[in-house]
């Protein structure tokens, strides 16, 4: 009897294993492999027409965050990416909080509609995302820029004179980014809030609670759980975000997705696109721990 | 006192509209158990939710204690409720959930502690205080919901069928230990249920409801030995009913004639405007007794006899065609007992049946 049942585990231990081997093959090769390849180039001596020469260096690791001057051989902060770095971390967390502000209260909105109208604002919150990233950016681009529409609406009703430069800055990035990211925000919040019951609402209300109140001490916690993984979803694709910085920033407000490109394009300097690549991986996998621990022990103390 | 004048509620709109209130007045006095009585969809619970302030009435007046209720949001409102699902805040202890009306109130942290403390003895939960909701029974949950909704002495508790969820015994335990609350709370508690026995053993009065509408308010006995019309005598208990013909009214009695042609008087209820013609008598099954024949007012033959440990029914198939049922308390005579078959007499005394409302 137990003969038959050590059988049966071990045959359904194979099973289980044989359905998972098309996945770890796949995440062996296509995502460790190439992430080996990246350290291993980061120790390396960048050629002179790109690739590298295969000779052990530190340098790239040192110019992730120095840099020695040419003439006294002095070693300084490297101002630049560092200011990169700060900008790629400033732009996310305002990116996750400004899809927070927005997304929170639309989740709020739809999970609250009759259930056969919900799938249709869902429908609707995803439409974007059928659309070619590149080309939803141009979009914002035309809307932005000093002749885009905005700026003629405003001129046009007399509000402003000259155009409000608001392409190629910081907020044009900030923008550009929310509206992209928006959806993963919501996707996460609206699927926790519709789960909620709103007899907790009621509840809330019929203990004296006001709407504010309600909105703090009830929902707020039992969607919090929505809020981590989508605040989560916005920033890490936002700390290496390519596109939209590139466009919309026009080169002049570089984040770190631009700086890696840069060393591996014109710069010809792989080790260090190899370096800071995996910085920005260190990056994303401290800030995760920190807010996973955050969480995590609040919620412990609630629960 | 809470006033209810008039409430009227209509979900929908053109065609599709439903009354779930049809013009509904009612008063419930201070420190009342006052129990709402009826099948699902009788408009009991939203008549509750306008109360508590869920639901804005689409006409109509309440008030409490003389001040308008439907013009204040329901955190403003002095009454709190016992939902039917509990809707306890999982994200909270126990403790915290009887604390949450206190602090949204603004008490200071002393008096909530104190008052938190007190509930938690009288719904006999201080073991639990520190437990998440999730981690505690069916039951004590029941008494969590019943604590938190007491702890800032509201001067109305509603509760929307609390019990409905516990199983038969624990439901016993919690009638009795609503009633002892209630008395000793000195609140006024407004309870919905569709269960007849729990309306009967807890209120003060009841209000038996129906298609959104009011049928009778009454204390219990009111209600189960002179219900008022058909809907009523039928939904609660076992009831006889009997076709008969209206001869006169004689000090509010009313002197009928049965199928059989006995005469008999029954009571009527109040402000009864026929003298004549045929109207329907209702008869609990433990108010009428068998006889040997020719000693009753309606004879007949026992079908069936049903044994049920603390009393038997009679089964009699009446010579004008009728069914009546006749409850009898067992004795440990066991000679007594009837058989199938018998020729019997059904024995009503004068005055027990109850004409009903048309």
């Amino acid at each position: 009897m137990s003969d038959l049942s050590a059988n049966f585990q071990r045959r359904e231990r194979r099973l289980r294993f044989l359905l998972l081997s098309p996945v770890m093959l796949i995440l062996l090769f296509a995502a460790s492999g190439p992430l080996i390849i990246v350290l291993i180039y980061s120790f390396l001596t960048p050629g002179a027409y790109g690739n590298v020469e295969w000779s052990f260096s530190i340098d790239a690791w040192f110019n992730v965050i120095l840099k020695r001057d040419i003439f006294t051989g002095e070693l300084s902060f490297a101002d630049a990416h560092l200011t990169v770095f700060w900008r790629s971390i400033k732009l996310s967390l305002m990116t996750a909080i400004l899809a927070f502000l927005l997304g929170f209260p639309t989740a709020y909105f739809i999970a609250t509609r009759p259930r056969r109208y919900r799938d249709v604002w869902m429908l609707l919150i995803m439409i974007p995302f059928w659309t070619n990233l590149l080309i939803r950016t141009f979009a914002i681009m035309e809307l932005i820029r000093n002749e885009g529409t905005v700026n003629t609406l405003l001129m046009a009703a007399g509000i402003i004179d000259q155009p409000i430069q608001m392409l190629y800055t910081e907020f044009a990035i900030l923008m550009g980014m929310a509206y992209v990211y928006l959806p993963l925000m919501i996707l996460p919040v609206y699927a926790s809030m519709e789960r909620l019951d709103f007899s907790l609402v009621e509840a809330g209300y019929d203990l004296y609670a006001t709407r504010w109140q309600v909105l703090r001490k009830v929902i707020f916690p039992l969607v919090k759980p929505g809020v981590v993984a989508g605040s989560i979803l916005v920033f890490v694709p936002c700390l290496g975000a390519y596109v939209t910085p590139r466009v919309l920033g026009g080169g002049r407000q570089l984040m770190l997705g631009n700086l890696i490109e840069l060393q591996f394009g014109q710069l010809r300097n792989w080790p260090l696109g190899a370096a800071l690549s995996l910085t920005l991986l260190a990056i994303v996998m401290v800030a995760l721990i920190f807010y996973v621990r955050a969480i995590g022990r609040e919620g412990a103390s609630n629960v | 006192m809470i006033q209810i004048d008039n409430i009227t509620k209509i979900f929908g709109t053109g065609a599709e509209s439903v009354a779930a209130l049809d013009d509904v007045s009612v008063t419930i006095n201070s420190n009342e158990f006052f129990t709402l009585l009826g099948p699902s969809g009788c408009g009991k619970t939203t008549l509750l939710r306008v109360i508590a302030g869920f639901i804005a009435p689409t006409g109509g007046q309440v008030s409490l204690d003389g001040e308008d209720l439907l013009s204040k949001p329901p955190y403003t409102r002095p009454v709190n409720t016992v939902f039917q699902s509990y809707a306890l805040f999982p994200h909270l202890t126990v403790r915290q959930n009887i604390a949450f009306g206190l602090e949204m109130l603004g008490r200071p942290k002393t008096e909530v502690s104190s008052t938190v403390d007190e509930m938690l003895s009288l719904v006999q939960m201080t073991q639990m205080a520190d437990r998440k909701t999730s981690e505690i029974s069916g039951g004590q949950q029941q008494r969590v919901a019943l604590a938190r909704a007491l702890a800032p002495r509201p001067k109305v508790l509603l509760l929307d069928e609390p019990l409905s969820a516990l199983d038969f015994k624990l439901r016993k335990e919690m009638q009795l230990e609503l009633k002892r609350l209630q008395s000793e709370t000195g609140i006024t508690f407004v309870f919905v249920t569709h269960d007849q026995a729990e309306a009967l053993t807890m209120s003060d009065r009841i209000a038996v409801m129906s298609a959104g509408t009011i049928r009778q308010i009454g204390n219990p006995r009111d209600i189960y030995d002179h219900p008022a019309e058909r809907f009523v005598a039928d939904f609660i208990g076992d009831t006889n009913f009997l076709e008969a013909e209206l001869l006169s009214i004689e000090d509010d009695m009313a002197r009928i004639r049965l199928a059989g042609g006995a005469e008999t008087f029954a009571r009527t209820v109040e402000g009864e405007s026929r003298d004549s013609g045929a109207v329907t008598i209702a008869t609990r099954p433990e108010h009428a007794t068998l006889a040997a024949s020719g000693e009753g007012l309606l004879s007949g033959t026992i079908c069936e006899v049903v044994y049920l440990g603390t009393d038997t029914h009679y089964h009699v198939d009446l010579d004008c065609g009728a069914r009546f049922v006749v409850r009898s308390q067992n004795q440990p005579d066991q000679a007594q007992d009837r058989k199938a078959g018998e020729q019997v007499d059904v024995v009503i005394a004068s005055g027990i049946g109850q004409v009903l409302r048309d």
